[in-house]
């Protein structure tokens, strides 16, 4: 995703002019982004883009948003989600890949991670999510799976998920089924694929 | 019978309060800001205080299809507290919330001087933020307070119409039913109002600008007794459409004024997968 193709999603938003003047003023007077950032909802409304899947026009308007600041992206970012309600959070966490600002966001995804939202958890796992260190990122899957966050919305899971997560996601299986309580199909699909050949055969276990 | 509570501390209940509410008809909500029994010694604990009214709570609610919204103030017995004042300042940036839908509860508690200055800024910021004001009448010395307060609302210049006079009973209705204002009353099991007490009112003034809420909290409170209310009003000889006027037209058309009132279904399956993939967290499990 690019700020280019969410600029294209986003015409036809039931107030386009509102969002052309908001991103004028912003890459002119950058504060005034703290004022466009939440009214960005009730302006482009809140819709999933059928040009742009997975986002949401407010989600998209505030991305652009961000993206459209002449520098200072990490700080503007920090103070917008800090300050957000939760939709406002969600985009930031949303934006942090379209942003120039290597990994200085992390703390925003620890933020994120430690809450009980799922919306946010799920946000956070996107593809900024590759600056986690691999712990805190398999904590992350773990707590998905233990909320019932679809996995679907972990980036690259198949590329980072490792044994270290299979264990872990045994032992959620094991105590799932000793209290008669099922897995998610999703995660008995990645116990799977990750045990596949190590001769752990975890559907045999589960039955 | 579909029920908007426009007063209740969600802040103070269990989520099986939810589901009991959702059960009992209740499809949408406002969480005024208010005080929280133990008194706040610094803006930082409004703030943590104000996001959650922005965050958590609607979440919690989602899960249950209840549709939370908030008012955001300083509140009056707070005001009095130096260490508590610069929350007024703070307050602009969440009045821009999508999720505030009034400046509130603003008023009296004492009948201070700070209070007096503390109510008349946060007027001031309503009509700045073109949002309507919840305004709590106090419990002590209350017809008094209830003249007062409509000073100082008429001094503000808002229009009565965007401003709610919460908490009256049968003595300060009266005080307020000309006024142009909006008059809230709060059913309490014991305090307050009752359901009874509040059909004869209803009985007597009609149904117009008319606000029934549970305003349950962290004392002795029932966030069901808006139903009950319905259900008294029922009994009396009042009809089903009187009861939607009363527990729902009139509370939308209230806080309808904000602009900001959403009251679509909640989607928290957004973006990220099919609907309701992941609507039913560890809340509703009550954790794995």
């Amino acid at each position: 995703m690019t700020p280019e193709h969410l600029r294209t999603a986003l015409r036809g938003v039931p107030d386009p002019d509102w969002l052309d003047t908001a991103l004028r003023q912003v890459a002119d007077e950058p504060a005034t982004i703290t004022r466009f950032f939440p009214a960005a909802g009730r302006r482009c409304g809140r819709a999933a883009l059928p040009d742009a899947p997975g986002w949401t026009a407010d989600e998209a308007a505030r991305a652009l948003l961000l993206a459209t600041l002449p520098g200072d992206h990490a700080r503007y970012a920090d103070t917008l989600y800090r300050q957000g309600d939760a939709a406002e959070k969600r985009a930031v966490l949303k934006a942090l890949p379209l942003l120039p600002i290597g990994p200085d966001a992390v703390p925003l995804l620890h933020d994120a991670i430690r809450t009980n939202d799922t919306r946010l958890l799920a946000a956070a796992l996107g593809p900024y999510a590759r600056h986690l260190d691999a712990a805190a990122w398999r904590q992350a899957v773990l707590k998905c799976v233990f909320t019932g966050v679809p996995l679907a919305v972990v980036a690259d899971l198949d590329a980072r998920a490792d044994g270290e997560l299979a264990a872990m996601l045994t032992g959620l299986a094991d105590e799932r089924h000793a209290a008669g309580r099922t897995m998610p199909a999703d995660a008995t699909d990645l116990l799977d694929r990750l045990t596949a050949g190590s001769g752990r055969p975890t559907a045999a276990r589960e039955a | 019978m579909r029920i908007f509570d426009p007063h209740i501390h969600m802040t103070s209940r269990t989520t099986d309060d939810y589901e009991r509410m959702a059960a009992a008809g209740v499809r949408a909500l406002v969480e005024p800001a208010f005080w929280l029994g133990q008194p706040r010694t610094s803006p930082a604990s409004f703030t943590d205080y104000f996001d959650s009214l922005v965050g958590w709570e609607p979440f919690r609610a989602g899960q249950f299809g209840i549709r939370h919204h908030a008012t955001i103030a300083l509140n009056p017995k707070e005001a009095n507290d130096p260490r508590c004042r610069p929350v007024l300042d703070l307050l602009p940036r969440y009045l821009d919330k999508d999720g505030v839908v009034a400046v509130g509860e603003i008023g009296y508690d004492s009948m201070t001087p700070e209070e007096d200055e503390a109510f008349a800024a946060q007027l001031a910021l309503a009509v700045a933020h073109d949002l309507p004001a919840l305004v709590h009448t106090p419990h002590r010395d209350k017809a008094r307070g209830v003249e007062r307060s409509l000073a100082v609302v008429r001094e503000s210049g808002i229009d009565p119409g965007r401003v709610v006079l919460d908490h009256l009973n049968e003595v300060t209705v009266k005080l307020a039913r000309d006024t142009g204002c909006w008059l809230g009353f709060s059913i309490y099991p014991d305090t307050k109002m009752s359901p009874p007490r509040m059909v004869e009112i209803l009985r007597e003034h009609g149904t117009e600008r008319m606000l029934v809420n549970s305003a349950a909290d962290w004392g002795r409170s029932d966030p069901l007794l808006t139903r009950a209310t319905g259900e008294a009003m029922l009994m009396a000889g009042f009809s089903d459409d009187d009861v939607d006027r009363v527990l729902w037209r009139n509370p939308v058309e209230f806080y309808g004024q904000s602009g900001r009132l959403d009251l679509a279904e909640p989607d928290l399956a957004d973006a990220d997968g099919p609907a309701g993939t992941f609507a039913g967290n560890s809340i509703l499990r009550g954790g794995s």
